[in-house]
């Protein structure tokens, strides 16, 4: 088939550009290590991994929904609720009350992230319900879904409730400081959170799914034709409920990174439009996890930009700083989307005849 | 894009006025199920986290909270003149961002972005009311010349923020959703650096609009010439300005525009089938570009009426999410003018109610939010409030935005 080939050249050059854009990345961070020393150059790459995990993760979760047709423009409030659940579920059994089975650490954690990726998946459920059996347009299902998580997690908010610190390291830098080039990149590739490497397990699961299993052809065809996939007989609306619980999971895990991994705390509002930059992310990387992930790259290094930018003695107001990551989704998504083809049916509903 | 559309031109006044009422049914049911489902959580917070002896005696005093929470919700709202009136001013901005929502719905257009028109058009309203001394020699020439002028600047403000997106739309396909909150971001940093007090201890200077206090992020006062004329001031400390009036004006002349001219009627097609539209030889393109750049303005006005009516200069959080309540506003009013002008109204009483609320019966506020998200779906969702209560009949036709990503 031609569509099998064009799709090969696409994915091709999707990988390509992702790879070329990591090197491009590298490139100046061996430059600048040697402008500013390696120190503020790990620290800035760290903090762009920091900063690519939510929006890598929250385009995955876009993905998983698009590729099956469904608009999902509730990301944000998705990862919101997730990073509120995860958080309060750490709370309570971080108090005494709890069965001291569950008090200790990495069962604790493991239900903290497992619970919010869970409220994750069901409130992926709740936009499938709205979208695919009310007929609700899709973008509004998505507003309710961010509406709603705004409210919740602002309702029910705790203030002052905190936790004994944040995920802690899977693997410490085995390296010691004298180890040189060794240490530094241990540095980097270790003392990471746990959700740091699933987010990287996330991502080469879907490639590898979306396509080399049935279930990514069967996903990928109700995406861009669903009455032939529906005369092939796949059941279009029970996969579109699958993915797009799976698509909150996505989100979900992307919400307990922010409050058990990067910041330890839950504060109102705080996925602060990330949900939305994944989305512009997930348009840069054509609908393909890879590129998406090279995206999400961009603007953690974007973001981490914001927090190091005065190492580099560079005299900008912070508040321009503060636009960055905003600015660059706008370029991205004008430079990027015209080129760009989505699923074909994605936004419409699917009426089964 | 091989769909076509029919593009129905039956006017909606053919509708007698029994249809009109029906149309009222199911907003009014979503309403009522989105304010049971709100005090259904008050009630289920107070019997999982009481402390009163048994799980009764919570559910008693959950009952009761909910009770005062709704009670102290009307009271604030409309219990005196005093709550009328703060309904009222909070009604107004809601109107214009209402309508400026609503209308780019009309044209197809999901104008997540009012938030962001509205900050910069109340912050540059606040410009031309500080900085631009207006002396005529007659004070009722001069007010008349300055506040038209500063309202003026804050359209234009919206528009310059809504017409970026417009532009991105029309030219690049870049999808509107996406790029309208993207500037609402922006627009919040660029306020906080227009206006930013500045930090001596760093040696960072003011932001040039910042009256110098040294501490908060806001602009010096407008002058009085630049205020919206108070037309009703009852005890308390809200006064009813001008600009409901101004509000409903503009309500009315999106109606007429809407219906009653060629833009009105093509932007309409445009929103109901892009492709058709351009078939039939209306420019696309133009047509997205004004319709962002009306409903900017639009925006701007709605921020206008805070800097000019209520706050009389710009400070932080005078417009914290009226621009995100205008989304659910203009979906509540099917879109309609009118019909914005009473969810408005609905949503002007819960804002102005809910400090009361909260004071009264110690329940958070953004219960408002919940209950806002849920009036919002059940709208969007009308089958399940037919369902709910066995409404017979099919219902309007589904509200439809989804246009996929691409340029249109």
């Amino acid at each position: 088939m031609s569509g099998d080939v064009v799709s090969a050249v696409k994915t091709n050059r999707t990988t390509m550009s992702a790879m070329a854009l990591i090197a491009v990345i590298l490139v100046v961070a061996f430059l600048a290590a040697g402008a500013v020393g390696p120190a503020i150059v790990v620290a800035v790459i760290n903090a762009s991994i920091r900063g690519t995990v939510p929006i890598a993760l929250g385009a995955m979760s876009g993905i998983l929904s698009e590729r099956s047709g469904i608009v999902n423009i509730g990301i944000e409030g998705m990862m919101l609720l997730a990073a509120y659940v995860g958080f309060m579920i750490n709370v309570g059994l971080s108090s005494g009350g709890a069965p001291t089975a569950l008090q200790a650490e990495p069962v604790r954690l493991i239900l903290s992230i497992l619970g919010g990726v869970l409220i994750g998946g069901l409130t992926g459920l709740l936009h499938a319900l709205l979208s695919i059996r009310y007929k609700v347009d899709q973008i509004i299902s998505g507003t309710v879904i961010n509406t709603l998580a705004l409210g919740l997690t602002g309702y029910f908010y705790l203030a002052g409730a905190t936790t004994q610190g944040r995920l802690p390291p899977v693997i410490s830098n085995p390296f010691k400081q004298d180890a040189g080039l060794l240490f530094w990149i241990g540095e980097i590739v270790f003392n990471k959170g746990l959700v740091t490497y699933l987010m990287v397990l996330v991502v080469i699961t879907v490639t590898i799914a979306l396509f080399r299993t049935p279930w990514g052809l069967r996903t990928r065809a109700i995406g861009e034709h669903p009455r032939a996939a529906d005369t092939l007989g796949i059941n279009v609306h029970r996969l579109q409920y699958t993915n797009l619980f799976f698509s909150g999971c996505a989100a979900g895990l992307a919400g307990v990174f922010l409050t058990l991994e990067a910041v330890g705390i839950f504060e109102r509002g705080m996925t602060n439009g990330r949900g939305f930059i994944a989305l512009a992310v997930m348009i840069f990387g054509k609908w393909h996890p890879l590129g998406a992930a090279a995206g999400a790259l961009l603007f953690g290094f974007a973001t981490a930009l914001q927090g190091q930018l005065q190492f580099f003695n560079i005299q900008i107001p912070h508040q321009f700083v503060g636009m960055l990551p905003y600015l660059l989704t706008v370029i991205v998504l004008a430079g990027f989307v015209g080129r760009a083809r989505p699923p074909a049916h994605v936004g419409k509903p699917y009426e089964v005849e | 894009m091989s769909e076509v559309t029919v593009v129905t031109t039956a006017p909606v006044r053919a509708v007698n006025l029994f249809g009109r009422l029906r149309a009222l049914i199911v907003p009014l049911l979503a309403v009522f199920t989105a304010v049971l489902i709100g005090s259904l959580f008050i009630v289920l917070t107070s019997v999982f986290t009481g402390t009163g002896a048994s799980v009764g005696e919570n559910l008693v005093k959950g009952v009761q909270t909910a009770g005062a929470a709704f009670s102290g919700l009307l009271n604030g709202a409309f219990g005196d003149s005093s709550g009328l009136t703060r309904t009222l001013v909070k009604t107004t901005p809601l109107i214009f961002s209402g309508l400026a929502v609503a209308f780019a719905f009309k044209g197809g257009l999901f104008n997540i972005g009012a938030q962001g028109q509205l900050a910069i058009g109340s912050v540059t309203s606040a410009w031309v009311g500080f900085a631009i001394r207006v002396d005529l020699g007659n004070p009722v020439l001069s007010a008349v010349v300055h506040v038209t002028l500063a309202l003026l600047a804050g359209m234009l403000g919206g528009a310059l923020w809504g017409a970026i997106p417009g532009l991105l739309k029309a030219y690049t396909g870049a999808h509107e959703v996406i790029t309208t909150i993207m500037f609402n971001f922006i627009a919040t940093n660029l306020i906080a650096w227009l206006l930013y007090a500045g930090s001596p201890g760093e040696g960072i200077p003011p932001g040039p609009l910042n009256d110098g206090n040294g501490v908060i992020t806001r602009t010096p006062t407008i002058y009085p010439t630049a205020q919206l004329p108070v037309i009703y001031d009852p005890p308390g400390p809200q006064a009813l300005h001008l600009g409901l009036f101004l509000a409903l004006i503009a309500a009315i002349v999106i109606l007429l525009v809407l219906t009653r001219t060629t833009f009105g009627f093509e932007l309409r097609m445009v929103g109901l089938n892009p492709t058709a539209a351009r078939y039939s030889g209306i420019s696309v393109k133009r047509i997205t570009v004004l319709t962002m750049i009306i409903a900017g303005a639009l925006a701007g006005a709605a921020g206008a009426m805070q800097t000019l009516g209520v706050n009389y200069r710009y400070e932080p959080n005078q417009s914290l999410g009226l621009g995100f309540d205008a989304i659910t506003v203009a979906l509540l009013g099917a879109n309609n003018p009118i019909g914005v002008i009473l969810s408005a109204f609905l949503f002007g009483a819960m804002d102005a109610g809910a400090t009361r609320m909260q004071f009264n019966s110690g329940v958070q506020s953004e219960i408002i939010v919940v209950i806002q998200a849920l009036i919002l779906m059940f709208v969007a969702a009308e089958e399940i409030i037919r369902t709910m209560y066995r409404i017979r009949g099919a219902g309007g036709p589904a509200q439809k935005l989804s246009t996929g990503w691409g340029q249109r």
